[in-house]
């Protein structure tokens, strides 16, 4: 039996080392844990493993991105200083320019909080952010997955949104001590509710496996069309309402998942050169902001319009209110109870008068 | 000008060898570099760092076992370390390691030529079976891109060279 082992010993370990690696993906992929809100969660060894490598790693990376910041600084503040004094030229006529338009946008938003303090409309918006340094990927094409310099510690945790100005960037996956790591929102098993800004068509943005981000779950609609904006829908519990995701630039069908239709976004914020992120740390009930205001009465208007039902006739819980339809403009044969009977009906004889007739 | 014959068994006795803490510090300076270059340079994300030295080593050290353990422990970190599921990259840098292993007690790995196929064949594999692990038995979705597969393979190919050039500097002087 030994010189079996002893001969076969490196075929035999890869296959051991193959078989044990195998298990651990099947536990991965057959049984995920699933967290509170049905996300996939991973389990506690996994993490562990993830834990040490990110552990050990990140110092390294942190180095590196000192080193490079600290270059960058030196060339950009101390060597290279060509144009300094026609860039400050230009940046002082901009100033004055900014003091004009910031005196307008005073006045513009004080009569906004005078229309959300009227309207007493609550959504929750972004409250508190840390601002953290990307200091590392996943480091394979295959992961689109950041690393960034700001852990625990600064009170970041699972699930948290991370933004840019310009628009999302992914969310917190997992937290170490000083460190984190970012899922974007082009990774494949990434996900957040989505809306089309103009259309207010919901739907869910994830990323496919050439780092392309998606809108997914719609059916066709013919008021889709690229150049629309895309925006959070807030339906997650992770991204606040409203921040940018991306823009259409292609519709086509869904192959995989007939008749639905997939969106595809030049996403908002540049997922390729990202130096600097927010993670938003908590979120707060503030009112709307006037473009919201708008969207609001618009809903109103048309909500009035419709055909409603008058509350105050139900003097008592469970009884039937009435319900009144909207009065037509003008009478026409399908109007009921402006046919008469049939039996009242002569042959060549009109049922009710046609606008513009001549009959 | 006398030609080094490619494959030799005369070289198979003599085996590279190199100090463990600079097969571990290079090990962990390539997948810092492969995690750095993905946000600073991402086109360069092609570029397969832990890959290329779990060939260079295994290919020097002629050991399969060494290959094997090696490839594992720097594949597993790099799952880790990439968010998706572990094991994936471990059992392809496994095989890698245990193949690039088994090739260089047959092939003169001196060669710059053979280096450069041998990277070049070892991220095809890489490609090949990691699409097979991932699409088929994870069945995660994967579409295979030839474009993006070919440009790979002639990245890695293309950096091996100087790569294994500098490695050969950290050589133990027999």
């Amino acid at each position: 039996m030994e010189p079996f082992f002893s001969r076969y010993r490196n075929a035999l370990t890869l296959v051991a080392v193959l078989a044990a690696q195998l298990i651990l993906l099947a536990t991965q992929v057959n049984a995920p844990t699933r967290g509170a809100k049905g996300e996939h969660r991973e389990g506690r060894r996994v993490n562990l493993a993830r834990y040490a490598v990110a552990g050990a790693v990140a110092p390294l990376e942190r180095m590196f991105s000192g080193m490079g910041h600290g270059l960058r600084w030196t060339w950009s503040d101390y060597i290279y200083l060509r144009d300094v004094r026609q860039q400050d030229r230009a940046l002082k006529a901009d100033v004055d320019r900014l003091r004009l338009e910031e005196a307008e946008l005073a006045a513009d938003a004080a009569q906004g909080r005078r229309l959300q303090a009227l309207l007493g409309f609550q959504e929750h918006y972004i409250d508190r952010t840390v601002v953290a340094q990307v200091i590392g990927t996943g480091g394979s094409d295959q992961s689109r997955v950041l690393l960034i310099d700001k852990g625990a510690g600064d009170g970041l945790k699972a699930d948290m949104a991370v933004i840019t100005p310009d628009g999302v960037v992914g969310k917190v996956r997992d937290v170490f001590p000083h460190t984190a790591m970012v899922l974007e929102i082009n990774d494949q098993t990434s996900g957040a509710g989505a809306v089309l800004e103009t259309t207010r068509i919901r739907g869910i943005v994830r990323g496919n496996s050439a780092g392309q981000v998606q809108v997914i779950g719609l059916l066709p609609d013919g008021r889709i069309h690229a150049g629309e904006r895309v925006l959070t829908s807030g339906g997650d519990m992770v991204f606040p309402r409203g921040l940018a995701v991306g823009t259409i630039t292609a519709v086509a069908n869904d192959k995989q998942h007939p008749p639905y239709i997939v969106l595809t976004l030049q996403p908002a914020a540049d997922l390729t050169r990202l130096e600097e992120v927010l993670v938003v740390t908590s979120t707060s009930a503030k009112a709307v902001a006037p473009e919201m205001v708008e969207v609001e009465n618009a809903a109103q208007a048309a909500a009035a319009a419709l055909p409603s039902v008058d509350a105050t006739q139900a003097t008592q819980p469970g009884q039937p209110v009435a319900v009144h339809p909207i009065t037509p403009l003008h009478t026409d044969r399908y109007t009921p109870g402006v046919t008469p009977p049939a039996e009242q009906m002569q042959a060549g004889q009109n049922a009710a008068p046609v606008n513009g007739g001549t009959h | 000008m006398a030609t080094r014959p490619v494959m030799t068994m005369e070289g198979s006795a003599r085996r590279r060898t190199f100090h463990p803490v600079v097969m571990v510090l290079v090990s962990a300076l390539a997948l810092v570099a492969q995690s750095y270059m993905g946000y600073k340079l991402p086109r360069l994300a092609l570029i397969d760092l832990p890959l290329l030295t779990v060939v260079y080593f295994s290919i020097m050290l002629r050991s399969p076992l060494t290959g094997t353990l090696g490839g594992t422990a720097l594949g597993l970190a790099q799952d880790a370390l990439g968010g998706h599921l572990m094991g994936v990259n471990g059992m392809l840098k496994a095989m890698v390691g245990y193949a690039a292993a088994s090739l260089g007690v047959r092939l003169d790995v001196e060669n710059p030529m053979v280096r450069l196929l041998l990277a070049a064949l070892f991220t095809l594999g890489n490609s090949v079976v990691g699409f097979v692990i991932v699409a088929r038995l994870a069945g995660m979705e994967m579409q295979w891109m030839w474009l993006h597969e070919t440009a790979r393979v002639l990245a890695n190919g293309a950096l091996a060279a100087p790569y294994y050039w500098l490695l050969d500097k950290l050589r133990r002087r027999d």
